[in-house]
């Protein structure tokens, strides 16, 4: 398990929280009780099984839905 | 392309304003209507295609946004063949999504300029004894580290060479620059205005005070009231329930113009942002004024308190006492004061290094078969000799016998707000000292300040003699003051006060007082900003500043304010927007969006004054 926060672009509207919360619950080897999606300061926290799914799948996610990635750490 | 589109959504708001732009003056100043007609149908079809992916990408994820409610009224008017409103409705909700940015985030700016006051980089010592700068990450703990003047101290720890003045006010909210040197503890983010330090790193990284408070107020503008949970709830089932209502509209009396009116209109926007963005002005002027409030819950608890209990060493005193007067009961005095430093010294009790640093002994004897007695003192051998320091209940406990001089000197003592240390050898009383504790410079003031504020009792428990407790009370305007209590019996008077009715804040250090910090309906530390106290209460007062606190109180009460004023402003739009619609003429989809715009930004303009708050006296 790894925990991973990414800090994305300024959010905007409380319903990108949703749609980002709902996709990311539909990736393989997230832990949905750790998915935080914070509004002000515009950031995702989340532990990942690190054998099933790369960081880079979670931003690729993200950035589909839209939202620029601008910082990514790993632990 | 659906990157591309959302990519230059900026673009796009700019081009279709030029269209509509172009269309008004075609059609206006020269009749030309083709021109007019094909301008706004480029601009409704290039306008609504972000929004449209973003209602996409929310409807499968089981989301019905706004961004669905508008795309939907946007292809009606489409179909109906209003270009115009369709035009203009999409480029008023893009304008809209662009201002809101904007503004959110001067309010979110007071928390980022603390964020971004993080260090990033150090210069440590490399193996061949030369300096290199480094990524903050690859500094460890013990690593030693070189700051020059105008740097950021990169991590917390001790000065190991060099002297210099260091600007805190990142963590304490203190503006004067402390000086250091060698010995002396640094903190992370704090700024090096002279000098050149030397530093070992003890604590790097997240685990810096600068780096848990800056997690602790990054959480603490996320943490979600109630209140805001139930907003959240509710705008889940109320956007869908305006779909149904439009649809149902539309069934009902096959006007698609009212129907999809009805969508723009019922855009619950402003009440989804209202509070959030009150919550996050408030936590930030706070974090900037030295107050760390921790989330909308505390916010509000906070602003309703009635009753506050103080502790009183480190809270409304300095928390370094100094003995204030000594008696002694024997002939040999030099004995005696070596017993007692030389017992005194086994404790790192405030009153027994007042009494070493007093007495100033060098000539110590061994100490022996020492016992702590709780809430007492200290029993131990000395010299073959048995000797008791403390309160005046150990002295009982040893049986020891208080002359008629002895008593009186107490009686004294206490009535001039000294707490007592006695001393006795061999069940013989020799040695009594008063030692007092200075209060903090203004507390006074500050305390009338909450008192004008509403904070109706002030109330003051201390383990201290009742005689201390009650000079304090009277020389500071507390309506309530008890003494000789344990951290238990503190507990127990909180929770009479509660079980009451009474709102109750907790002022204290944080280390004895951990029980009460909890149990309050809000604790709030004095922290030094290195203690535990940190997270376990919900508020701290950054460097033990207690003028701090009529500004949290009064902030909190602004802030709470300010949700209030944000949740009315959007009912209200909502409930005159929808009542117009059926009952007036004038009102259609432009001008509710119009509306439903400016409401947004108008509660998160409102939310922006919180950034300037002062408390007003």
């Amino acid at each position: 398990m790894k925990k991973a926060t990414l800090q994305l672009e300024t959010l905007t509207c409380p319903s990108c929280l949703a749609k980002i919360e709902g996709a990311l619950k539909g990736l393989d080897g997230i832990d949905k009780d750790t998915l935080n999606v914070s509004f002000n300061s515009s950031k995702v926290k989340v532990d990942f099984d690190d054998s099933k799914l790369a960081i880079e799948d979670i931003q690729q996610k993200i950035s589909k839905l839209g939202y620029e990635v601008k910082k990514t750490t790993v632990k | 392309m659906q990157r591309f589109i959302l990519k230059n959504k900026r673009k796009i708001t700019l081009v279709s304003a030029v269209l509509i732009i172009a269309a008004f003056t075609s059609h206006y100043a020269f009749h030309f209507e083709p021109v007019a007609k094909w301008a706004l149908l480029i601009a409704s079809i290039i306008g609504v295609a972000p929004i449209a992916i973003q209602a996409f990408q929310a409807l499968r994820v089981k989301v019905v946004s706004i961004d669905v409610l508008v795309t939907i009224a946007v292809i009606g008017a489409f179909i109906i063949g209003n270009y115009e409103e369709s035009a203009i409705v999409t480029f008023l909700f893009l304008f809209g999504d662009y201002l809101e940015q904007r503004t959110l985030n001067k309010t979110r700016s007071a928390i980022r300029e603390l964020t971004e006051m993080a260090p990033e980089s150090a210069l440590k010592q490399m193996e061949d004894g030369s300096f290199e700068e480094v990524d903050i990450d690859e500094v460890g703990i013990g690593d030693i580290l070189r700051v020059l003047t105008g740097a950021k101290v990169p991590v917390d720890g001790v000065v190991l060479f060099g002297e210099g003045h260091v600007n805190e006010a990142s963590i304490t909210g203190e503006p004067l620059p402390a000086g250091k040197t060698v010995g002396s503890q640094v903190f992370a983010g704090t700024i090096l205005d002279n000098g050149t330090l030397h530093i070992e790193a003890q604590r790097v990284g997240e685990d810096t005070t600068f780096g848990r408070i800056i997690e602790l107020v990054e959480e603490a503008q996320d943490k979600k009231s109630e209140a805001e949970r139930f907003i959240d709830r509710f705008s889940k089932w109320y956007t869908p329930a305006v779909l149904v209502l439009g649809f149902v509209v539309w069934l009902i009396t096959r006007n698609i113009e009212l129907a999809i009116t009805i969508l723009v209109l019922g855009c619950p926007g402003a009440l989804v942002i209202g509070v959030p963005v009150s919550n996050v002005a408030g936590i930030g002027n706070g974090a900037r004024h030295g107050v760390l409030l921790k989330g909308s819950e505390v916010i509000h608890d906070f602003s309703r308190v009635d009753t506050m209990i103080f502790d009183k060493t480190g809270t409304l005193t300095q928390g370094a006492p100094k003995v204030a007067a000594v008696k002694l009961y024997t002939e040999d005095t030099s004995k005696t004061r070596s017993y007692l430093a030389s017992v005194e010294s086994q404790s790192d009790h405030p009153l027994a290094r007042a009494i070493v640093e007093h007495l100033n002994e060098t000539a110590l004897y061994p100490v022996d078969q020492t016992d702590v007695v709780k809430g007492g003192g200290i029993v131990a051998m000395v010299d073959g000799k048995r000797v008791a320091v403390g309160n005046a209940a150990l002295m009982n406990q040893e049986g020891v016998h208080l002359s008629e001089e002895a008593q009186k000197d107490i009686e004294q003592f206490e009535k001039e707000g000294n707490s007592l240390v006695l001393t006795s050898v061999d069940g013989q009383l020799q040695a009594l000292v008063g030692i007092r504790d200075q209060l903090r410079p203004k507390v006074r003031e500050d305390l009338a300040k909450l008192k004008k504020m509403g904070v109706k009792n002030l109330v003051l428990l201390s383990g201290d003699n009742q005689g201390t407790v009650d000079l304090v009370a009277k020389e500071l305007g507390l309506t309530q003051a008890h003494g000789n209590m344990l951290p238990e019996d503190k507990a127990a008077f909180l929770m009479d006060l509660q079980s009451k009715g009474y709102i109750v804040a907790f002022v204290g250090d944080g280390v004895n007082d951990s029980p009460s910090l909890a149990l309050a309906q809000i604790g709030i530390a004095m922290g030094s900003g290195t203690d535990v106290a940190i997270e376990t209460s919900d508020v701290v007062l950054m460097n033990s500043d207690f003028s701090r606190l009529p500004h949290a109180l009064g902030l909190t009460k602004a802030t709470a304010r300010n949700m209030k004023q944000n949740i009315v402003i959007a009912i209200g739009v909502v409930l005159v927007l929808l009542f117009s619609v059926f009952f007036s003429t004038w009102m259609n989809m432009s001008i509710g969006m119009l509306v439903h715009e400016g409401s947004i930004l108008v509660v998160i303009l409102n939310g922006m004054r919180l950034l300037r708050y002062k408390p007003n006296m």
